[in-house]
């Protein structure tokens, strides 16, 4: 394998019990790119972020990073980044001191912790505690203190899972914003798909341990590789069986169809609506077949009532092989 | 660079070439195990040896004096408890009940007793309560009487003395239970229609209840190590801690061994017994709830009844302090029949710092609390630093770090509480008293060093609790943060972790610092006439009638507790 990217996690393995193993894992991130790491909780993304910080150090595999090999190199000396989920900004340093506790042996600690600080727009805090600051504040702190050094790479845990859910969309922006602005290399871990795509340049899919898929947002959301990408990220049918069959599928296969794939026809599947839920500019409508599977349409408000009788099709299918993931 | 993990590693799946790091792992870890082994466990083995060597063990078990003392500490130490709780929880729930004028002084004057010294209470108590005391004199010259009205001697002092110390157990674990109680427990049952006696038992109590048999161990545990107060006040009623140190004195040294090990006995079961009844911590707060509302006493004559009350016992838990005050301040021989001291002043303290000699046993106390304690607190640091960290990981709950080793290594640092001071120092004597490859030829019995080394291992459960408490509460991502910073091991420790453990240090440092400027126990089996410490220097004062010297010493300890314990709780 040619080592192409800046940061290359190659074969990486990591034993927890017999039952749990995170690996082996295989990414190339490219110079200043955003990767984001999706997946449900257990999947092993921190794992994978923990092995990259040094953390934690892998049974098998190599990681390099800029063509040197870290494996064996201890946190201390591997030049990342890391901003974690409950940011630990050490309670006994003000702000100042925290974003200049990785500038030793810098010649001008002040003058560098001032700048970064600039940069996440927190200029005059040097001297507050961090149980002072609001958790926005907090974070961006976190940040500056793990860009301070001018890391090699970033690692970013949960980023925005402390934060109000009505901070998160603007302090998301701002972290993009900054990260680009750095032009640093970013792996930052998270489950929620929305952050994945609104932040990650590509976006790879751990499932049990192993990545499942790495491509851009469109490509895992469009193209999905495993019956696990196309049912995690984003909305999905799910279907086997006669109503697969109905809509285009053939024996041995699952479909996966996206709500808005679907449409009210005036001859398909046929269906009882049973649910309809209104979100302003369409509606979703919970429609249950005569076989007793559910189909979840995304259609005009006005399309139809609960209650009515309308027939489905689908216009474009996903399919995969029974039994697989 | 590393060529651990090269190619051919990966060309063999699951296979893990035995890294040095394991081995780096293991070695300090059990290096410290065999050390704290060797520590704490060795000496207790070399009495049990000593114990079953000869006939010494028949002759235990034939004298009926014998089993007298051992069941004289069993049951003291439970009508300690009793009467302990009985104090301290009434006292705690009223203090959280209701208010009055004064509560919050009086609430904090409630802990007084902690900040004397076992033996220095005992000799207040001498002073105040003895046959020639304050009381005993003012009932003497009110009724005309010709003798003193009473003696105080027999279990019933050493009660009176150890309810008096020991109840502040009860009372500040209620305390603290209560304030972690979540109030909306208590306001579930109130709207579920309890009444306040109701939600009292039916609640509140068994809610409390590992704090209350948190507090019941460790009266049991201090009572039955308790020496001061059999010491002085026992006269002929024996415990097994003063009949320890009799039988050593009478020479029986194998008789001693078995008696040593009886009570570690005693103690190891009823540890075991009063664990038992601890249980798992139900006290997880559920909900914020608003802390229950003190009643306020709104009727001036019940609220003038409360507040003199209050302050009538807090003058009966200061008179001790007062008295041990005022007796510093009466000079040798200026004091014989009258009720009240005719003559006042500071010449017994004058004496003190102007003659370094008599300076000594304080210099002495000082250099070994010290040198025990900062001993104590390295170890425990180890402790911490090898097997106390929490796991690392957020949700995943990863698998431990501690290994095979945090639990040998919790279980040594804490075995010197379990098991009485006098148990400790007689194990000691016996170990260091021959020369043996595994004391490493050390005889150190005589020599000024093994009082302190005594100190040292009596401080390890106190700086160990503390320090491994602290290091449980550490997030270990501040470790991690300070690692991607750059910050290698030394750096870490010394910038984020030892100032993040401060509180906890400094918490544990005090109380270590002064248990063993105070101690009496293990000095009275250990000291030598050049390490003699306070304590032993306040006994010959005693027994050669210079009580206003002893008086002296005792407000030094006192004062000096107070501030070190002063100085630890601060944040």
């Amino acid at each position: 394998m040619t080592v192409t990217g800046f940061v290359t996690i190659d074969g990486v393995r990591k034993r927890w019990s017999p039952a749990v193993t995170v690996g082996p894992v295989s990414l190339e991130i490219a110079r200043g790119e955003i990767v984001a790491l999706l997946g449900p909780s257990g999947s092993g993304k921190t794992t994978v972020l923990r092995l990259l910080a040094g953390f934690e150090t892998p049974d098998a595999g190599r990681i390099a990073i800029a063509d040197e090999d870290v494996t064996a190199l201890p946190p201390a000396r591997r030049r990342c980044g890391m901003v974690f989920q409950h940011y630990a900004l050490f309670p006994h340093l003000d702000v100042g001191e925290n974003v200049a506790f990785g500038l030793r042996g810098h010649a001008d600690p002040g003058r560098k912790a001032g700048e970064v600080l600039k940069l996440v727009d927190l200029t005059g805090f040097e001297r507050r505690k961090p149980h002072e600051l609001s958790g926005g504040q907090q974070q961006r702190v976190a940040l500056a203190r793990a860009l301070a050094p001018e890391p090699r790479v970033l690692l970013l845990d949960e980023p925005l899972s402390n934060l109000d859910p009505s901070l998160r969309e603007r302090t998301r922006r701002e972290l993009r914003a900054v990260i680009k602005r750095v032009g640093i290399t970013t792996v930052f871990v998270t489950h929620e798909q929305e952050e994945a795509f609104d932040l990650g340049d590509r976006v790879g899919v751990l499932n049990r341990g192993r990545l499942e898929q790495v491509g851009t947002p469109d490509d895992l959301y469009e193209r999905p590789a495993s019956l696990f990408v196309a049912t995690f990220v984003g909305r999905a049918n799910v279907l086997q069986g006669a109503t697969a069959r109905a809509l285009g599928g053939s024996d041995g296969q699952v479909l996966v169809i996206r709500p808005e794939q679907l449409r009210f026809t005036d001859g398909g599947l046929p269906g009882l609506v049973r649910e309809r839920r209104y979100t302003g500019a369409a509606a979703y409508y919970q429609v249950e077949t005569e076989g007793g599977d559910r189909l979840e349409v995304v259609a005009d408000p006005g399309a139809a009532r609960v209650g009515d009788r309308v027939y489905v099709a689908a216009l474009r299918v996903l399919a995969f092989r029974e039994g697989r993931e | 660079m590393n060529s651990r993990l090269r190619p051919a590693d990966r060309a063999a799946p699951g296979y893990r070439p035995m890294p040095s790091r394991d081995v780096s792992r293991i070695l300090p870890r059990l290096g410290l195990t065999l050390l704290l082994a060797w520590l704490v466990l060795y000496p207790i083995l070399v009495a049990v040896a000593d114990a079953a060597r000869g006939d010494a063990l028949g002759t235990f078990v034939s004298r009926t004096g014998e089993w007298a003392a051992l069941w004289a500490s069993i049951w003291v130490s439970l009508a300690s408890v009793v009467l302990a709780a009985a104090i301290g929880v009434p006292l705690a729930l009223l203090f959280d009940w209701l208010d009055f004028p004064g509560r919050k002084t009086l609430g904090s004057l409630v802990a007084l007793p902690a900040v004397l010294p076992p033996f220095v209470g005992v000799i207040a108590f001498l002073f105040l309560y003895g046959e020639s005391g304050f009381v005993a004199r003012a009932v003497q010259a009110v009724f005309g009487l010709n003798q003193a009205p009473w003696r105080l001697q027999g279990a019933g002092a050493i009660l009176l003395v150890h309810a008096y110390s020991m109840y502040v157990y009860f009372y500040l674990f209620t305390r603290a239970g209560l304030a972690k109680l979540d109030a909306s427990l208590i306001e579930a049952a109130q709207a579920l229609g309890a009444g306040r006696w109701q939600v009292l038992f039916r609640v509140t109590l068994p809610l409390l209840r590992p704090a209350l048999a948190g507090a019941a161990l460790l009266v049991f545990m201090t009572a039955l190590g308790s020496f001061s107060a059999p010491y002085v006040f026992g006269g002929g009623f024996r415990v097994m801690t003063t009949q320890i140190v009799a039988t050593k004195l009478n020479g029986e040294l194998p008789l001693a061994m078995v008696e040593t090990v009886a009570l570690a006995l005693v103690a190891v079961v009823g540890l075991a017994v009063l664990r038992r009844t601890e249980g798992d911590d139900p006290l997880t707060a559920l909900g914020k709830g608003t802390a229950p509302r003190r009643r306020a006493i709104r009727r001036p004559g019940v609220r003038g009844l409360a507040t003199a009350a209050g302050w009538l016992l807090a003058a009966l838990l200061l008179l001790p302090h007062l008295t041990l005050a005022l007796v510093s301040l009466v000079p040798y021989g200026s004091w014989t029949t009258e009720a009240v001291p005719p003559v006042l002043s500071l010449v017994n303290y004058e004496r003190l710092f102007d003659e370094p000699e008599r300076l000594r046993p304080l210099v002495n106390s000082l250099w070994m609390a010290a040198v025990s304690t900062l001993a104590a607190l390295v170890l425990a640091l180890a402790a911490g630093a090898l097997v106390g960290r929490r796991r690392p990981g957020g949700r995943g709950g990863w698998r431990g770090r501690g290994g095979p080793f945090r639990g040998p290594i919790e279980a040594l640092v804490a075995l010197p509480w379990a098991l009485p001071g006098t148990v400790f120092a007689i194990a000691l004597a016996a170990t260091f008293s021959v020369s043996s490859p595994l004391t490493l030829h050390w005889i150190l019995v005589g020599t000024v060093i093994l009082l302190p080394l005594a100190y040292l291992v009596r401080n390890l459960p106190i700086t160990g609790r503390a320090v491994l408490a602290g290091y449980r509460q550490l997030d270990p991502a501040f470790e991690e943060a300070a690692a991607s910073l750059g910050a290698g091991r030394w750096a870490t420790f010394r910038r984020v972790t030892l100032p993040l453990l401060r509180p906890a240090l400094a918490a544990g440092a005090s109380l270590a610092f002064v248990t063993a400027l105070g101690d009496f126990v293990t000095s009275i089996v250990l000291y030598t006439y050049d390490n003699r410490p306070i304590s032993i220097e306040i006994m010959s004062s005693l027994r050669v009638s210079e009580l206003g010297v002893a008086a002296a010493f005792g407000v030094i300890l006192m004062v000096v507790s107070a501030v070190v314990l002063g100085l630890g709780a601060r944040r």
